[in-house]
Parts: C-alpha cells; sequence; structure tokens
C-alpha cells in the first residue's frame, strides 16, 4: 500500500469515529433513548432533553474541531500537506 | 410617528447604510472575485459569513415558535440544521476546496463525466435554491409591513433593491462582507432580548443557562418543571416528552441534516477559503456562530410559551378569576390581532381568556366552518364536532364552564417577534429585532440568488452553450443572471404560488436525495461511474418527489393530491417533509447496483479522485 492509501486509510478511521460520537449524542442520546436518559437530570434539564436541545450541538462543534485538528496532524505525518 | 417607530427607521437605515457602504468597498473585478471571492476570505470570516448565509427567515422567526408550540419534538430542527455541519466538514467541503472549482454542477459534471449528470445537477440546484429565496422575500415583506407600516409589497421592493446593489456590484467577494455585518446584527438582535427575558424569569444571564435555571422567586422550582406542569395541567403533552413518532423523528433530523450538507449555497461557502485546511476549521467556525443561535432558541422558546401561558392564565386554573379578561388584553395582543397571526373567540361568553387544550373540538369546528363556507362533506364534519363536544363534556374543563380553547390562532412566527414586547422591554431592544430579521432574510436570499446567478452564467452558458465567452462576458452574464433572479425572486414573493410553506420540505428533499449522496459518492466511492451517478440521483429524486406530491398534490395542487396528509396514509408513518432521508437511501442503493454492472469509470477520473483525496497542491482560484 502506498503512502496515499494509507492517508486515505486513516482518514477513513478517523471520519468514522468521529461520526459514529455525531450519531450516538444525537440520534442515541436526543432522540433513541431520551426516555430512558430523561430519567437522570443536569440541573433543571432532563438528560435527554438536553441531549437533544442543547448537548448534541455542543458536541457537533468540538468533533468538527477535533476532526480538523487531527486531519492537520495526519496531514503532516504523511507529508501531504499543503505548500 | 411613534418612538418606536422612529427608532425602528433610525436602526434599520442605519444596517442598510453599512450594507451598501460594505459593498461599494468590496466590488468584484472578475469572475474569482463574483464566484469564490478569489479565495481569500479567512476561515473565522468565512465560518460567520456562512452563518449568516445559513441562517434564515425560518431560523429567526420561526424556530423558537416551533420549539415553544412544539417542545421536545421541534429538537428535530435544532440537531437536523447544525448536525449537517458535521457531514460537511468531514464529507464534503475539504475534497470540494482541493478540487478548486466554482460550482457544484461543476464538480458533478467533470467527476461523471457526463453533462447529463451536471444538468441534473442544475436543475435540483436551481429548483432547490429558488424555492428558498422566495420564503426569504416573502419574510423581508413581512418584517417590513409590520414593523415598518409600510405596504407589503413596498418593502418587499426595498428588500429587492437592496440585494440587487450589493450581489450585483460585489459578487460573492461584496455578498461575504456584508453577511459578515449581518451576522454581527442578526445575532445581537436574537440573543439580546433573550438575555433580558433570561434574567427576568431566572436570574441568569446565559439563556442556555437560564433554560435549566430555577424560577427568580420560586424556591427552587425549575423553569421547564414549572412548564411541564402547566401546559399539562392545561391538557397538553408535557413540553420536555415526546408527541410524535420515534421513526418519524428520526428520519426528520436525518433528512434535515443530509438536506443542510447538500444545499449548494452553503457548500459553495466552502469554496472561498485559502486553503483545504482552512475549510475543514471553517466549517466549525460556522457551527460556532450558528450554535450561538441555535442554544438560545430553545431557551427563547421555552420562556415565550411560560410567559404566554402566564399571561393569558393569570391564576389558579377553573377558578372563575383564573383568567385573563378579554377587555384586559395587553397593547401586543392587540398589535398581532391586527395581523392576523394572533386570534381570541369568547367561546363561553364569560368575557375571560381560556387557553387550554380541547382534545381537537376547536380544529374541529374550524373544520366544519370549512365545510359550510367551502361546500365539503358538512354531515362528516359535524359528526367529528359532535364527537369531540361529547369527549370535551367528560373532561375536568367542562366542569369549569370552558366551551373550547378561546385562543383560536397562534401563528408560530410571532414568537421571536412579539417576544420582546411580551417581556415589556425598551424599543430600542425591538427595533433591533426588526433589523435583526430583515439581516437573516436577505443574507440568505443574496447567498442563494448567487448561487443560481452562477450556475446559470458559469454552468449553462460557459460551460453548456456559449463555450468561447470571456471573462469579462462571463461576468456580464453573471450579473444580468443575479438581476433576472431577483426580479424572479420578488414576482413569486409578491405572489406566491400557495405552497410556499410546503417546499422548504421539497428543498431539503432534493438537496438530500439528490445533491449530497452524488458528491459523497464522488469522493468517497472511486468505482462509481456516470450511470450510477445519474440513475442514483434521478431515483433519489424521482421517489422524493414522489412521495411529497402523493400527498401534498402534483406541483402542489391539493385537489390532485393521492392520499390524504396525515400518519395513517404515511408509508411506515414517515412524513412527507422527512423523506428525504429515504431518497437518499434510494439514492445510494440504485448508484452502487446501476456501477457495479456498468463499465468503471476512465483512468483520469479515477487520477483525479486519488489527486482530490490529498490536501497537497490546491492550488489558489482556478478556472477550468
Amino acid at each position: 500500500m502506498n503512502n496515499a492509501q494509507k492517508y486515505w486509510q486513516a482518514n477513513i478511521r478517523l471520519v468514522i469515529g468521529c461520526l459514529l460520537v455525531w450519531f450516538f449524542v444525537s440520534f442515541g442520546c436526543g432522540i433513541l433513548f431520551v426516555n430512558q436518559l430523561n430519567a437522570f437530570r443536569l440541573g433543571g434539564y432532563q438528560l435527554g432533553f438536553w441531549f437533544a436541545q442543547q448537548g448534541s450541538i455542543y458536541i457537533f462543534v468540538a468533533l468538527i474541531f477535533f476532526y480538523a485538528w487531527r486531519m492537520n496532524q495526519l496531514d503532516k505525518k504523511f507529508n501531504v500537506e499543503e505548500a | 410617528m411613534s418612538n418606536l417607530m422612529i427608532t425602528t427607521y433610525l436602526v434599520v437605515g442605519a444596517t442598510f447604510a453599512l450594507y451598501l457602504y460594505i459593498a461599494l468597498k468590496s466590488r468584484a473585478k472578475n469572475t474569482g472575485e463574483f464566484y469564490v471571492a478569489g479565495k481569500g476570505i479567512h476561515p473565522v470570516l468565512n465560518g460567520m459569513a456562512t452563518g449568516a448565509d445559513w441562517m434564515s427567515a425560518a431560523s429567526f422567526i420561526s424556530m423558537a415558535g416551533m420549539l415553544a408550540m412544539g417542545g421536545y419534538d421541534a429538537s428535530a430542527y435544532l440537531m437536523g440544521w447544525t448536525g449537517g455541519y458535521c457531514l460537511l466538514a468531514m464529507l464534503l467541503a475539504p475534497y470540494l476546496r482541493k478540487y478548486g472549482k466554482f460550482t457544484v454542477p461543476e464538480f458533478i459534471g467533470d467527476r461523471f463525466y457526463s453533462q447529463t449528470a451536471r444538468l441534473v445537477a442544475i436543475i435540483c440546484l436551481i429548483v432547490a435554491s429558488l424555492t428558498y429565496v422566495i420564503g426569504q422575500m416573502k419574510g423581508i415583506g413581512v418584517a417590513f409591513s409590520r414593523f415598518l407600516e409600510l405596504p407589503f409589497e413596498v418593502g418587499l421592493v426595498i428588500g429587492m433593491a437592496i440585494v440587487f446593489v450589493y450581489a450585483v456590484l460585489g459578487g460573492m467577494k461584496g455578498v461575504t462582507y456584508t453577511q459578515i455585518a449581518q451576522y454581527v446584527v442578526l445575532i445581537f438582535a436574537y440573543t439580546v432580548p433573550a438575555v433580558f427575558i433570561s434574567i427576568q424569569l431566572t436570574g441568569n444571564p446565559l439563556p442556555q443557562l437560564g433554560l435549566g435555571a430555577t424560577l427568580s422567586g420560586s424556591e427552587g422550582v425549575y423553569l421547564l418543571d414549572k412548564l411541564d406542569k402547566m401546559v399539562v395541567e392545561l391538557g397538553f403533552t408535557a413540553y420536555t416528552s415526546q408527541k410524535g413518532s420515534t421513526l418519524d423523528i428520526f428520519l426528520l433530523t436525518m433528512s434535515l441534516m443530509i438536506g443542510t450538507a447538500g444545499l449548494p449555497h452553503v457548500i459553495t461557502r466552502f469554496f472561498t477559503v485559502p486553503k483545504v485546511k482552512d475549510a475543514r476549521s471553517s466549517a466549525g467556525w460556522a457551527l460556532v456562530f450558528i450554535a450561538i443561535l441555535y442554544t438560545t432558541a430553545p431557551a427563547v422558546g421555552a420562556m415565550a410559551r411560560l410567559n404566554l401561558m402566564n399571561t393569558v392564565q393569570t391564576g389558579e386554573i377553573g377558578a372563575p378569576e383564573g383568567n385573563l379578561a378579554m377587555d384586559a388584553r395587553p397593547q401586543w395582543m392587540h398589535n398581532w390581532e391586527k395581523t392576523g397571526l394572533l386570534g381570541f373567540e369568547d367561546k363561553n361568553g364569560d368575557g375571560k381568556i381560556q387557553y387550554y387544550s380541547d382534545n381537537g373540538l376547536s380544529a374541529a369546528e374550524a373544520g366544519l366552518a370549512k365545510a359550510l363556507k367551502e361546500g365539503g362533506d358538512v354531515t362528516a364534519a359535524q359528526a367529528k364536532v359532535d364527537e369531540a363536544a361529547a369527549k370535551h363534556a367528560e373532561s375536568k374543563f367542562a366542569g369549569f364552564g370552558w366551551k373550547g380553547n378561546e385562543m383560536t390562532k397562534v401563528d408560530n412566527d410571532i414568537m421571536v417577534l412579539a417576544n420582546p414586547e411580551i417581556a415589556r422591554l425598551p424599543n430600542w431592544v425591538i427595533a433591533l429585532v426588526a433589523a435583526g430579521g430583515i439581516a437573516a432574510a436577505l443574507s440568505t436570499a443574496a447567498g442563494l440568488l448567487l448561487a443560481i446567478s452562477s450556475s446559470i452564467s458559469h454552468d449553462l452558458l460557459k460551460s453548456m452553450l456559449a463555450k468561447n465567452i470571456d471573462d469579462k462576458t462571463e461576468l456580464l452574464y453573471g450579473r444580468i443572471a443575479m438581476g433576472g433572479a431577483i426580479l424572479l425572486a420578488g414576482y413569486l414573493g409578491l405572489n406566491p404560488p400557495g405552497f410556499a410553506a410546503q417546499v422548504v420540505a421539497l428543498a431539503f428533499g432534493l438537496a438530500a436525495s439528490s445533491i449530497f449522496p452524488a458528491i459523497m459518492m464522488g469522493i468517497f466511492v472511486k468505482r462509481m461511474n456516470s450511470a450510477g451517478a445519474i440513475c442514483g440521483m434521478l431515483a433519489g429524486l424521482g421517489s422524493t418527489l414522489l412521495y411529497i406530491f402523493w400527498f401534498k398534490g402534483f406541483m402542489f395542487i391539493a385537489s390532485t393530491a393521492m392520499a390524504p396528509d396525515n400518519a395513517a396514509n404515511w408509508l411506515f408513518g414517515i412524513s412527507p417533509g422527512s423523506f428525504g432521508a429515504v431518497g437518499a437511501l434510494i439514492n445510494f442503493a440504485v448508484a452502487f447496483a446501476v456501477s457495479s454492472f456498468t463499465k468503471a469509470p476512465p483512468e483520469h477520473i479515477q487520477h483525479l479522485v486519488e489527486d482530490i483525496r490529498v490536501p497537497r497542491g490546491a492550488g489558489a482560484a482556478q478556472d477550468h
């Protein structure tokens, strides 16, 4: 496998990891398990409701910056970054 | 002229002067600056412009109202319209920036080496963008007519003239800088009243925390608990609990996410940054700026609902003196009744207003009135009223002498606009909200018009019809196309086709079922060929259109609907607005099936795909 293919594979692994988190916080915590999570509380918020209306959005933001940061590292590691 | 009007004129006029000044300062000189701002916009500023581009009149005006009335179920819009940015950042933006051209159809046409694919993409883009623009134009007209008390038509024409000047002159460069200013105006206008109201109710200045805090002077009762208790006592479902089916909420969220990532005017924004790595972080910055509004909206919605209920239900539920007297309605109610977006009817003649859930009695009565007026099935409508009335007679509300919900009309859209008035905030805050609503509508309209004009002048004219035109002529055509698009959008705004409100589902459905899958497979599936991509797009598009039209009527002519638009008829309970995700799935499936038994794409296309996957070698603005 050449360098570009290895870089691509690392990229795909990173994207899948990030999208698993993306799916878990929104579709998982915010929709599928919302009733179970609502048994717990975060201040005045029921936890599932908080994920649906606040938490998932914060985590989305963090995820994109994490992805951008890791990709910049991968660009350097595989020596494919822009001049 | 009242004080409020003078303040509003001053604030709105000042923002307009600012937009025009920016437009004159940043005129586009070549096609690169016109289409993609010369690819020289800093990622943070680009993120801010993307935020203004994305947050339309719907985000600014409608979303908090949907939350106020829908409670938990409206979370689909919050997660859907933000989660799409993750898909954009990880699956599309950096690769499209590396590819380094001007438009979305250009990428699809080149990657699938097919003018047919490009044409399908152009059609999807124009239909999705145009339907979206109509809504913005209408929003501008409404904001003007409510706040400046100008006729709807005059307001719309002023709005068109402003967009015309800065979008036609400045192109993407002018639009980008104007959008940055518009973002500042709109976010300020949204958060300032929210902060005031949050302090009033909870003492906490951050609305995001205020929503989870205890009410002031309540000895530790949480705001959301109080709201839940109140709506349940009045017969509604609890604010924080789920009403719709899980499958439908799931698919609606998914459709909105995929649709967001596939909307061309948003994608184009990532062509304007200097580098591939900037495209990644710029999506993050865009979401930061969007999240400021989107995490405030739930607080605005819940607090507006609580304020509204407290205004009407002044005392104990069921007590004779527990409700607001008809004659004692505050000024803001009178103002909004004039617009027809708010309405009351004293059904039991006690001179007071009761706002509660009468389990469909009011809806059944409205149905009967409609049947009598327009000549529907009166017997069936009467039977429904009788059934609902019998049910209502057994409820505790009948025991109070209540005869049905008396707040007969409360439009979601008034929540944000009336909010400062409900909370009795100073005039300058109300003026600011007007300027913010107009900024949100203008910035989105400009972005969409730019996407439309570039696909006409660049994709249709330059690449298909008149291949030999030079840069200067193309720029001229771009400006003419933009002017034409503004006139058409203005015309449709003045004479909205009856379906203006429903087409949002269509715009997202198209973007989700056709554009997003095509681009994604173009990047991630090297083996995907033109036959697969075209069949996939057509299948996704066709199935989504068919499903929407089946329930809404062909071309939205209601009488041609094949089945009534309700949950009993929907396939697996999937509403037409949520079908985009299924359409996208069909697109993927068909594309893979067709490409597996047709020829692999030619060598140079496979090289192209390998090339866009690595950042190195991304040039500055390049043309063809």
